[in-house]
């Protein structure tokens, strides 16, 4: 048995070092990364990475962060398995490994002119925020932005510094719920799909991005539908077990499509119909 | 019909044939493991190839894309170093029935379409494939002729037909030829031999008629109408998930990546290994939902990623009616039955207006 080097290996991991971590809760921690040698990630919003630890594996994450900041890139992790719990011994100066960006992120060429209906529920908010933050450094290619959050509890909120900034923001429609709240929570209590009737839409020029876990999409989509938000502009991103990223192992595959390469980021009108998906 | 394609390769050459050919690199082909059963093996010479075998247990997948291999190997002795990896070796299959070249075709789309997988390509150039035609059906769970597997159809570099005394060989490739060059066993192969050759196929397309009671062309048409059919619920009732209707099929390709420190606690490899999409938890996200949790739902997945999906994708059928999921399922989930119930479920309502 031969054993060569395969230097065009679409496994071949890209080095990068840890600049800055924060715990964001209990749960999750946001990671700040560089790629060695200043390289940029390139991604789009709502793309994903895999991230390596060599010895545990590799796990897909969503980045985060914006685009616009070229020179480093944030991942929100959960410990939710055996990698990511890895992921949140380390700490800033430690090295990782990076391939991707992989996946369809969301659609800003056609999003840009419209009005945006941003939904997230629990970890969603980490991929939207890529969105979100790409929104905010482009705010003038967009329309009226509505962010509306729902999460568990008050203790469960992420990014609680920014969203009191989208909060005070003029150009911003921001909205948190949370289902049970601590004794100093002074927003609103109840389902993500409280805040939904309450908003103003102009429904033919506005999009809905949705993102959040499974049992939500149904709740929220029913919502959106009541208010006449076309099927078409509705944008869903979903999670799903991956292994290599690149619409060969089958992990995530969702009827015929991929969800890491077809996805994660969807059409509603594209996947309506599929049993596997919602 | 003269063709310069075509050469003979007498019986009693064979052995020579297999044995100077070994000698430049490794050979397997299909021997005899007791119980009916057979599986492809390095051989030396000619004496231990059974050449009128039903499919292997493991169709030759596993030297296209083993069961496990190594992607990427890693040290952490100081900060991490990485090194992708492939690990080939120089090898002819001899005797690949119809059904597995169209298994291999089917496994080439896949690998090659991009982000395109470089370590099954590495592998894929070095392995020489020569095919052997059936005469006849292996046994009763075969469903070639449906998928159109029973006739070649490219994926070799060599052909064989076994017409008696001799056997009628196609060059395919180049690399065919080189094979032909360097074991000098072949002769040319005059009129009447193509005439052999010629009744042998018209015998053969008496024989091989379409297993199933629809015409393939209808087939896609069939699984858009059947996603809801009872006909599953019927198969979770019988599945054990037990993933070996995958391991043994030519066509499945699901893998899991696992990491695997050394002992020194310093150096590694990150592997890849086959994985089933009939084990529960494959489909399973971290935060617990599982997008697949019936077994209705696995095993109409198989079906589909076999029937429909494939069938968009790469404008073929990904089962090749080897019959090997049938043979090897403990609960007797058989494909030829699996199709009769669709058909006859959906009867009325579906395809026969389209006739």
């Amino acid at each position: 048995m031969e054993k060569v080097v395969i230097k065009d290996s679409n496994y071949r991991i890209r080095k990068a070092k840890i600049l800055r971590t924060k715990q964001l809760t209990k749960m999750e921690k946001l990671f700040e990364i560089a790629l060695d040698g200043g390289e940029s990630l390139d991604q789009e919003p709502g793309q994903f990475v895999m991230v390596s630890l060599f010895g545990v594996g590799e796990a897909p994450i969503s980045v985060c962060s914006s685009p616009t900041n070229r020179g480093s890139f944030e991942l929100c992790v959960r410990a939710a398995g055996k990698v990511t719990g890895a992921m949140h011994r380390l700490e800033a100066g430690d090295e990782i490994g990076i391939r991707g960006p992989y996946g369809k992120g969301f659609p800003i060429r056609i999003l840009e002119g419209n009005d945006l209906l941003m939904v997230a529920g629990g970890l969603g908010i980490a991929p939207l925020r890529s969105l979100i933050k790409y929104a905010f450094d482009n705010r003038r290619d967009f329309g009226k932005i509505h962010i509306m959050l729902g999460c568990k509890s008050s203790e469960d909120l992420l990014f609680e510094d920014e969203l009191n900034q989208w909060f005070k923001r003029m150009d911003v429609h921001y909205e948190c719920t949370v289902d049970r709240a601590a004794s100093d929570w002074a927003g609103h209590v109840g389902q993500i799909t409280t805040l939904l009737p309450g908003v103003h839409l102009e429904t033919e020029r506005t999009f809905a991005i949705v993102v959040g876990p499974p049992v939500m999409y149904k709740f929220v989509l029913r919502e959106l539908l009541k208010k006449n938000i076309p099927e078409n502009q509705i944008i869903l991103s979903f999670e799903r077990h991956m292994k290599c990223g690149m619409g060969k192992c089958g992990r995530c595959q969702i009827q015929n499509l991929y969800c890491c390469q077809d996805g994660p980021v969807f059409n509603y009108a594209d996947i309506k119909n599929m049993s596997e998906a919602l | 019909m003269k063709d310069l394609q075509y050469l003979i390769l007498k019986k009693e050459n064979l052995d020579g044939f297999v044995s100077r050919l070994s000698r430049l690199r490794k050979v397997s082909a299909p021997v005899s493991k007791g119980n009916g059963e057979f599986a492809f093996e390095e051989v030396g010479s000619a004496g231990r190839i059974e050449l009128n075998y039903k499919p292997t247990i493991m169709p030759p997948k596993k030297y296209l894309m083993p069961q496990e291999e190594t992607l990427l190997e890693f040290s952490t002795a100081k900060g991490f170093e990485t090194r992708p990896v492939v690990e080939y070796e120089k090898m002819a299959l001899f005797g690949v029935h119809t059904c597995d070249l169209a298994g291999i075709q089917c496994l080439n789309a896949v690998f090659s379409v991009r982000p395109r997988d470089y370590n099954y390509l590495t592998r894929k150039r070095q392995i020489d494939i020569i095919g052997l035609e059936c005469g006849d059906y292996c046994d009763e769970h075969a469903s070639c002729t449906v998928v159109s597997a029973h006739m070649p159809s490219g994926g070799y570099d060599l052909f064989f037909t076994d017409l008696g005394g001799y056997f009628m060989v196609h060059t395919n490739t180049q690399a065919g030829e080189e094979m032909i060059e360097a074991t000098k066993c072949f002769e040319s192969a005059a009129e009447a031999q193509f005439e052999d050759l010629e009744a042998f196929r018209k015998k053969k397309r008496d024989t091989f008629k379409n297993e199933v009671p629809i015409e393939p062309r209808f087939i896609p048409g069939l699984f858009d109408a059947c996603f809801e059919s009872p006909v599953w619920k019927e198969l979770e009732a019988k599945c054990l998930a037990c993933g070996n209707c995958t391991n043994v099929c030519p066509t499945c390709y699901c893998f899991d990546i696992i990491d695997e420190v050394g002992l020194d606690l310093k150096s590694g490899r990150r592997y890849r290994k086959w994985d089933s999409c009939q084990l529960e938890p494959f489909a399973k996200v971290a935060g617990g939902e599982n997008f697949r949790k019936e077994r209705s739902a696995r095993q109409r997945h198989r079906y589909y990623r076999k029937f429909r999906y494939p069938v968009a994708k790469y404008s073929k059928f990904f089962c090749t009616g080897c019959g090997r999921c049938s043979r090897t399922c403990m609960a007797g989930i058989h494909l030829k039955d699996t199709l009769n119930a669709l058909i006859k479920e959906s009867d009325s309502r579906i395809w026969k207006k389209w006739l």
